[in-house]
């Protein structure tokens, strides 16, 4: 993908990062860099090659049901930048 | 012009699984906030989510009991948006390659048999629960990574009450394949509605407008009922519908506008790179199939069929499983199932709900009910004297005929023992004879009572009926 076919703006939007005219010329021009490689992946021949969800050769690994410790109350909060009554304190969230 | 609905519905209802999706917290409601989470539910960098095996056979076994295919390969994806209910920044779901496809849930609507189709039923994480203060918001992640089951249904759906009696169809299934306990109130069920109307006989389908969020069934058909009528109207004015998302304001009683397509999520979905793909094996599948149980439609048409129930009795067999398969434990013993069915919905629950007991806990064995319908139907002791016996079977576990045995419960039939308690009565109530020698047919009933008094309800009260008409009548 060419570099003037990435539409910085809306990325930075869904990122949900706020982008000076600068910014969004420096990262659209690295973007543009990033896809670059991913191109050259195209050269390649790929006809009669299943695509593939994992590069690791390895299915059905899971877990047995089974409750073990979720961290102390205390230790799970340490993060929150702010709490009240056993709640991480978020901005006020409007639908 | 006429319109018509066309509706589908996205249910979301958690797994009964004793822990999270993806790692061992427990999986429990009410628990104080933020106490089942550990660094995998909430999302801190550089921890791996590890499938929950059994997550993975409910959701197996929901796809074999709702009819439909459990592909051979299957994946889970990040689906991309931020939420603070949402500690990753994703949700791990299924987008291309789910568990499950197809399906249909089949169920009764005003007495006729009808049928939804299923797309799909994928496994997904549940987020964590936010309140709402007046300045800011608190989460609560005790709910993030619990298992969820979101069951697509087709657009096969054409009113209020069809989408009621879909997701009661399908929450019974569920309960009883034991995949999710579907307490509403608990929030384990939820629901989006995307409903679009048409010109009946159009083949296009109209802007469709979804409802986000539904957390009861009542309250998706009161949304319905609502929604239907203001698209018709929209239409009818001229006016022109525009494909949006919209809340129930349930106080209110309408929906309103959330976000129109304009500003419509772009979940940039791709594989979950740490989780690798679900291959079922026969045998895993073989294991699964052995929970497969008969749905509760299919159960109350075999015992309509079986034992030629009517459809209450079915039902209520249908609603209380444990007493419907205690009824099916004992109904080979007796000739007369409807008898032993009322004895069990009538006398047997009431009794069990009475003490606060449980069946497990019966003291008599599992001959006493059969046994206790052979009692009154072969005349031995009258339908008033069984209440008696079997009050007294239910307390201490002895058998109906012991119980009458003991007490000399036994019905006396013959005839010149109740001719006694006959004269006897004849000779206390002048009045009620005279009556009755006047016309009064009413007073025969009271002579019979006194008769049964007499004999302490032992008289069989047909052949007591009978005496007493022909000695007056003498």
């Amino acid at each position: 993908m060419a570099v003037n076919e990435i539409d910085v703006k809306y990325v930075a939007y869904l990122a949900r990062i706020a982008l000076t005219p600068a910014e969004e010329e420096k990262l659209g021009a690295q973007l543009g860099q990033v896809l670059g490689y991913i191109e050259k992946l195209k050269e390649l021949d790929v006809t009669g090659i299943e695509p593939t969800a994992h590069a690791v050769p390895l299915v059905n690994v899971s877990r047995p049901d089974v409750i073990r410790p979720s961290l102390s109350h205390s230790e799970a909060m340490r993060n929150a930048p702010a709490q009240a009554n056993g709640l991480f304190m978020v901005p006020k969230i409007v639908e | 012009m006429e319109y018509e609905a066309v509706i589908g519905l996205e249910t979301h209802v958690q797994l009964k699984t004793k822990s999270k999706m993806w790692c061992g917290c427990a999986n429990e409601f009410g628990a104080p906030p933020n106490t089942n989470v550990c660094p995998v539910c909430l999302g801190l960098p550089g921890v791996l989510p590890v499938p929950n095996e059994e997550a993975l056979r409910l959701t197996a076994l929901a796809g074999l009991l709702l009819q439909g295919d459990i592909p051979r390969f299957a994946k889970f994806d990040r689906k991309n948006y931020f939420y603070p209910d949402m500690p990753k920044n994703y949700q791990i779901t299924q987008y291309d390659q789910p568990s499950t496809i197809n399906g249909q849930v089949e169920f009764e609507l005003d007495g006729r048999l009808t049928r939804v189709r299923l797309t799909r039923a994928h496994l997904e994480e549940d987020v964590g629960k936010n309140f709402h203060f007046d300045r800011s918001s608190g989460v609560d992640f005790n709910r993030a990574g619990v298992p969820l089951l979101e069951i697509v249904s087709e657009p096969d759906l054409t009113s209020a009450d069809m989408a009621y009696a879909y997701l009661n169809a399908l929450k019974d299934i569920l309960i009883y394949g034991g995949i999710s306990d579907c307490d509403m109130e608990k929030g384990m069920v939820r629901c989006d509605v995307n409903v679009s109307v048409r010109p009946k006989g159009q083949k296009e389908l109209g802007q469709k407008i979804e409802i986000k969020n539904m957390n009861s069934f009542s309250g998706a058909r009161k949304a319905l009922e609502y929604e239907i009528p203001r698209q018709i109207e929209v239409l009818q004015k001229g006016g022109k519908l525009v494909q949006e998302t919209r809340r129930w304001n349930d106080v209110a009683g309408i929906t309103e506008s959330m976000r129109t397509k304009e500003m419509a999520h772009d979940y940039r979905y791709f594989p979950e790179p740490d989780l690798l793909p679900m291959v079922p094996t026969d045998a895993w599948l073989a294991e699964v199939r052995q929970r497969v149980v008969e749905l509760p439609l299919a159960r109350k048409q075999r015992f309509m069929r079986q034992y030629q129930l009517p459809v209450a009795d079915a039902e209520t067999f249908v609603n209380d499983v444990p007493l419907g398969s205690y009824y099916e434990s004992i109904v080979a013993q007796t000739k007369s199932p409807k008898s032993v069915a009322n004895w069990v919905i009538n006398n047997l629950r009431a009794k069990l709900t009475e003490t606060q007991t449980t069946l497990a806990d019966l003291k008599f064995p599992a001959t006493a009910i059969p046994e206790l319908v052979g009692l009154v139907e072969s005349g031995q002791i009258s339908s008033k004297t069984a209440q008696e016996v079997f009050a007294e079977t239910f307390a201490t576990g002895e058998s109906p005929a012991q119980v009458v045995q003991k007490k000399g419960l036994l019905q006396v039939s013959d005839t010149g023992a109740i001719e006694k308690f006959c004269d006897e009565a004849i000779a206390a109530n002048p009045k009620s004879v005279e009556d009755f020698r006047a016309g009064k047919g009413a007073a025969l009933n009271f002579l019979k009572g006194q008769v049964m008094k007499l004999s302490k309800g032992k008289a069989n009260p047909a052949r007591a009926g009978e005496i007493l008409e022909q000695k007056l009548k003498g």
